[in-house]
């Protein structure tokens, strides 16, 4: 019986023609997500700068593979590349076997997808997991202030950071003593390049710090304000950018490579968007273990990862499991693990049940990581526009040459 | 129509290809070209449109001058312009400077041969890798830095801008180390057809100095024969993407890495701007080749007066050690970056400024393995099936040559070199857009055939010598004994040309191995190899996983090599005079 049950689907997309292979799996009816995962193959396209995180991505691909679902992480550069991809594939006609199963997305990249219907869903609300979520403690249901809807599935929680060597320099309360800090120290700060995600954030976080209006910022920026607001950053990025590494006529290209310089002693200070990435560095042998994290007095951003499925995917079933898996208690436990990735959890931990909440409790953060106490209320993001834009300012008055 | 045909006559081998020999042979030179300049000139075209402003598949079809509009406001581009330029320019003028001053010095003497011995082992490492081989050794906080501590008191790094110069001179002296031994090859092969010796051996009687004889003789001959080689140098150095990213500027960075950016831009109005992006690119190194051709006729008609003038040369032992050691040391700088990529995947914590890291281990070569082995298999295909075919393809023209009597043009071997004279980024963006409509693309042929344009025209170019300088006699006596014209290509000509066959197998693979953006524009990221996933990690800067992958890669190139030379011997072992 369980037998024809499995075959069933295949008979009958054998007898019918097209519109049941290509009907997407309703993702409420989650027995049969199962039978159509199995045996399919995910390729999921995700950011292949960072050895810890690609190697939690195989491991999550051995936990999927329990399921009949193989994962294939496909090693992006920049996640734009996929959505590039997505694009072209709907400009070529290309509607039902996309290359890409599955991104690891969020903002602007996130926004320009589900504004241009290439996203498929809604499913996060529907995967299993989801009664795990921290939908009220956490900003998991809103991206950069786009709801998700249901398009994007949450599975990590940033919080930016400052990452200091504690052998050469303070914490600093804010970008203002930052900025004298580094007058005082030149040559000893920098920050990826925008539009590198990292660097887009020094920006959001330093425009967040300087400007009093931060309501301006949870709307699209608008030409009116744009000018009025930004002009505090521009200001401060003029001060700073002299007494930057290398006067700030080379930047490092990512976050991974700015580590380096942390690693090298030419710089002391770096920004990271994940609080326990230092711990994880200094686990791994990449970082002295004088290093240590700050957050600034105010604040600083916070926002979620998501995972999104293309709506041309030829694999939604098996991409909803590997969602779903990310979701899973002990994936997520192994995340927030600093030896493996550091990454916060998206799950309530009044949810889950004693031994997994056990788990959790019992993880060591890492001597760089702080409190959750300690890291304090994370910010909103602004609107994705203003990220566009600023980045594309940025380029404009930095990055283009003098 | 007349085109290709003027095309196939070009290759010698017109009249194989219209009298329908029994055996098809004369169709293979038309296919050939048509697998080699296919790509280039769909590419080309599908990059052309766009520039325009048309692009069916996204429902553009009004031609339109704003993407022209949209590259020339983009505020970096006169600095992209100069820097390509420059770069190029300045690469390709210092490696022929260094192996003409090399060989002129030292060609035939005991440090030449063992220059001549690191060739293979050089030619192998990977331009990426090579690259942050060198990135890490000259940096602030660099091992040569880190060397030099003690003496410096250095307890941490300058603040100095090295890697990365808005000039772009790391970037420049990056591709040197890469292309010196390049050019050393082709010029070594040059030299077989040039009676160097004889040359040498007058002009020294009549009282010439070693340098001052060789410029004067033997030089002349020898460009002329690599000028092609030294063409591609120099499109190549303007259009590389992976090594500028790695050590050329990137406010604003250059022409081709621009290009990359908006390629992969989510705005798709970008892509037009990356397809004017690219022709720019195209007209610049066309631009750029002129310059070179002027820059010749000039240095020719300096070069007459200098040798009318007669002068003997007296600078021979000021300019003999330096010859050398410019030599040396782009040798050096490449194996030093592969050692410091060895020691950085065994390397523990490794703090500024010591010399070596704290502690060695194997962590980052068991976390990587699985990787390796799956990306390595994936390679190896690709290279093995694309080598394949190019060898079945050039053997099959040169055969076809041979028995037609009619040779290669120059004509015909400017052909073969096109595809290595257009830039990668001004055709391989509109390749992935063709292939991408007609769904082709993200296969494991489509990546294949990608890589059959660019192994094609380095197996033409590395068989063609020794095939046609195989003694006919041998044919004519099988021939004599009974043999068949394909008795005699099967059973004499192929098994005598052994060990040059292995060895063009080992260059074709080494070619395959290193490509970039054709494997990871057709690949659609769906065929990592060894290239493409190292890439990526770089994007990181992990130095511990760039070194487990720089070494991967060093090691699948170098594979190759050493069964080319294992093999013959082995097989030839009771065969003295097919010893070399």
């Amino acid at each position: 019986m369980t037998r024809l049950a499995t075959a069933l689907p295949l008979l009958a997309a054998l007898l019918a023609p097209m519109p049941v292979l290509a009907a997407d799996p309703d993702p409420a009816d989650w027995d049969t997500v199962l039978q159509h995962a199995r045996g399919q193959t995910v390729y999921w396209h995700a950011w292949g700068g960072s050895t810890a995180t690609n190697d939690f991505i195989a491991w999550i691909g051995d936990q999927v593979a329990e399921q009949g679902v193989t994962l294939e992480h496909v090693k992006l550069a920049d996640t734009a590349d996929a959505v590039t991809r997505v694009l072209n594939e709907r400009q070529a006609g290309q509607n039902d076997d996309s290359a890409v199963d599955m991104i690891w997305i969020n903002g602007p990249n996130f926004a320009a997808m589900k504004e241009a219907d290439l996203l498929f869903g809604p499913f996060a609300e529907n995967l299993p997991n989801w009664q795990f979520v921290d939908v009220a403690g956490k900003t998991v249901q809103s991206d950069f202030t786009v709801p998700t809807e249901g398009y994007e599935s949450p599975w990590a929680m940033a919080q930016v950071v400052y990452m200091y060597d504690s052998a050469d320099m303070d914490p600093q309360p804010s970008a203002e003593a930052i900025l004298k800090w580094a007058q005082a120290n030149p040559g000893r700060f920098t920050y990826p390049q925008p539009p590198d995600f990292l660097g887009a954030t020094f920006l959001k976080q330093t425009l967040i710090e300087l400007t009093d209006n931060s309501d301006t910022l949870s709307k699209a920026a608008d030409d009116a304000d744009y000018a009025a607001v930004t002009a505090p950053l521009w200001e401060y990025l003029d001060a700073l950018t002299p007494v930057l590494w290398r006067s700030g006529s080379a930047y490092p290209a990512t976050g991974p490579a700015q580590l380096q310089l942390l690693a090298d002693n030419e710089i002391d200070l770096a920004i990271s968007f994940s609080p326990g990435e230092a711990s994880t560095a200094i686990a791994n042998n990449q970082l002295p273990d004088t290093v240590r994290t700050f957050v600034l007095e105010n604040g600083t951003l916070g926002n979620a990862s998501y995972v999104a499925i293309p709506y041309n995917s030829g694999s939604k079933a098996g991409a909803m499991v590997v969602a779903n898996t990310l979701l899973s208690p002990a994936a997520q436990a192994r995340a927030q693990d600093p030896a493996v990735l550091g990454y916060g959890t998206v799950l309530d931990m009044e949810a889950l049940s004693e031994p997994d909440r056990a788990a959790f409790e019992a993880l060591d953060l890492g001597i760089a990581t702080l409190s959750p106490a300690e890291l304090g209320v994370a910010l909103p993001e602004p609107h994705p526009s203003w990220m566009t834009r600023i980045t594309e300012d940025w380029t404009r008055r930095y990055g283009s040459g003098k | 129509m007349r085109a290709l045909a003027r095309h196939i006559s070009a290759l010698g081998a017109l009249r194989a290809g219209f009298q329908w020999s029994p055996s098809g042979l004369g169709l293979v030179p038309a296919l050939t070209l048509l697998a080699m300049l296919g790509p280039v000139c769909a590419g080309l075209l599908c990059t052309f449109l766009p520039a325009f402003g048309i692009l069916p598949a996204a429902g553009l079809s009004t031609p339109s001058l704003d993407p022209i509009a949209a590259l020339l406001d983009w505020p970096g581009l006169g600095a992209a312009l100069r820097l390509s330029l420059t770069t190029g320019l300045l690469a390709t003028a210092l490696s022929l400077a260094i192996v003409t001053l090399t060989l002129a010095g030292w060609h035939g003497s005991g440090p030449f041969r063992m220059l001549e011995r690191l060739l293979s082992p050089l030619l192998s490492v990977p331009h990426a890798a090579t690259a942050f081989g060198f990135a890490f050794l000259i940096a602030p906080s660099g091992w040569l830095s880190r060397l030099a501590s003690p003496l410096t008191g250095w307890d941490r790094p300058p603040d100095l801008l090295i890697v990365q110069d808005p000039w772009g001179l790391t970037l420049t002296a990056g591709l040197v180390v890469k292309e010196v031994p390049f050019l050393l090859l082709m010029a070594l092969a040059a030299l077989g057809q040039v009676d160097t010796r004889r040359r040498i051996r007058v002009a020294q009687a009549l009282g010439y100095n070693r340098i001052a004889a060789w410029l004067k003789t033997v030089f002349p001959a020898v460009y002329s024969q690599i000028r092609l080689p030294v063409y591609v140098v120099l499109a190549y150095s303007m259009s590389v993407v992976d090594v500028a990213m790695i050590l050329g500027p990137s406010t604003p960075p250059t022409l081709s890495v621009q290009i990359v950016r908006w390629m992969s831009d989510p705005d798709l109005a970008q892509r037009l701007t990356a397809a004017a992006a690219a022709l720019l690119q195209g007209a610049l190194v066309l631009g750029a080749l002129g310059l070179w051709r002027c820059g010749e006729s000039v240095v020719a008609r300096l070069g007459c007066i200098w040798i009318s003038k007669g002068n003997r040369g007296a600078s021979d032992p000021v300019l003999r050690p330096v010859g050398l050691a410019l030599g040396l040391l782009t040798a050096f700088v490449v194996l030093a970056g592969i050692a410091v990529l060895a020691v950085w995947s065994l390397a523990g914590f490794w703090a500024f400024p010591d010399a070596l890291p704290q502690s060695f281990d194997l962590r980052s070569w068991s976390r990587h393995l699985p990787g390796i082995v799956s990306a390595t298999g994936t390679t190896v295909l690709i290279a093995v099936l694309a080598t394949l075919l190019a060898l079945a393809l050039v053997l099959g023209c040169l055969e076809a040559e041979y028995r037609s009597g009619h040779s290669l043009t120059r004509r015909g071997l400017w052909l073969i070199y096109l595809p290595l004279l257009v830039p990668q980024t001004a055709f391989l963006p509109g390749l992935q857009t063709l292939l991408l409509s007609l769904g082709a693309d993200r296969t494991l042929w489509a990546v294949v055939l990608a890589h059959l344009v660019f192994v094609l025209p380095y197996v033409f170019l590395s068989l063609g010598d020794p095939w046609r300088a195989w003694d006919r006699r041998n044919g004519t006596v099988a021939a004599a004994l009974g043999a068949s014209e394909w008795g005699v290509l099967w059973r004499v000509r192929l098994p005598m040309l052994l060990r040059p066959i292995l060895t063009t197998a080992a260059v074709a693979v080494a070619v395959s191995v290193g490509q970039y953006l054709p494997t990871l524009l057709v690949g659609g990221g769906r065929v990592p190899t060894l290239t493409t996933e190292a890439v990526a990690l770089a994007s990181g800067g992990d130095r511990r996983a760039i070194g487990v992958y720089g070494v991967a890669q060093t090691l699948a190139v170098l594979g190759p090599f050493i069964l080319a030379l294992a093999v013959p011997a082995v097989v030839w072992r009771n065969r003295r005079g097919l010893h070399v």
